[in-house]
């Protein structure tokens, strides 16, 4: 699984360089979050734009990633495609993570933020 | 008319992705509308993994056989396999997860049954001669508002 991170001033950008995150990946990802994340700024913004598709598993490592990054860090997700939105919000983790249409979005002034 | 199809594929996951993708495939070239498509992706997927995870926990893992009905409104999907049955027979209830606790105590798994009990218009099971068979069906029929008037 490859991710690729990208420090701005105030957050750490990770981007998911796959079109899905499933069963057949998700320990990895958790994994590969873990060390990403070891260290840096307490916003990690997850690139998700690539994704084309997650399933439970996918959605679960996800949820994972956000609770190794302990209570003061915030993982957001940004770039949702229609289908994993469209999981997100059946099983109401779009309520859990704060969601933003694109990367630029995220990024941009508070006043955007959802 | 109504259109068949079959695959069947080794149980592991990335057997079943494979076998899925060419399942999606097949369901596209036969002009099942996208959205649905989607959506079988998403509850086949769920279904599938139960098995790769469940059904053949404690054996090597055995075939996952999936056959297709697609009808003019509807279709219909059956997942077969030779694992364990459901405990007690009966299939989870799919609840919602959850979600109203703190952030360390957050669900990171149990959403399979409740995707697939949304996503999926009638769900069936029947365990006979030492196999399980899931039927999923979908209904083709979007809601749009001119379809009210």
């Amino acid at each position: 699984m490859s991710l690729t991170t990208t420090m701005t001033d105030d957050a750490q950008i990770v981007k998911v360089n796959a079109d899905r995150i499933d069963a057949a990946m998700a320990i990895q990802f958790k994994e590969d979050m873990r060390a990403e994340t070891e260290s840096g700024a307490d916003r990690v913004i997850l690139d998700l734009s690539e994704v084309q598709f997650i399933d439970s598993s996918g959605l679960g490592a996800i949820v994972a990633a956000m609770k190794q990054l302990g209570g003061t860090r915030k993982l957001d997700l940004a770039g949702l495609t229609p289908m994993v939105e469209k999981v997100f919000r059946l099983t109401r983790m779009d309520t859990i993570f704060d969601l933003y249409g694109s990367l630029s979005d995220a990024i941009a002034p508070a006043e955007a933020s959802s | 008319m109504v259109k068949t199809f079959a695959c069947s594929f080794t149980a592991t996951n990335l057997d079943a992705r494979s076998g899925i993708s060419s399942i999606v495939a097949r369901l596209r070239s036969l002009g099942v509308p996208g959205a649905r498509v989607d959506e079988v992706q998403i509850a086949l997927t769920e279904a599938v993994n139960n098995i790769v995870e469940h059904a053949y926990e404690s054996a090597s893992p055995g075939k996952v056989r999936i056959r297709g009905e697609v009808y003019p409104e509807h279709l219909w999907i059956s997942i077969q396999d030779a694992g364990a049955p459901y405990p007690k027979g009966e299939l989870p209830e799919g609840k919602p997860a959850d979600i109203n606790v703190p952030a360390e105590n957050l669900p990171e798994g149990g959403f399979g049954w409740f995707l697939i009990r949304e996503l999926a218009s009638q769900v069936q099971y029947e365990r006979s001669e030492g196999s399980n068979k899931l039927s999923l069906c979908f209904e083709f029929k979007v809601t749009s508002p001119s379809a009210e008037v």
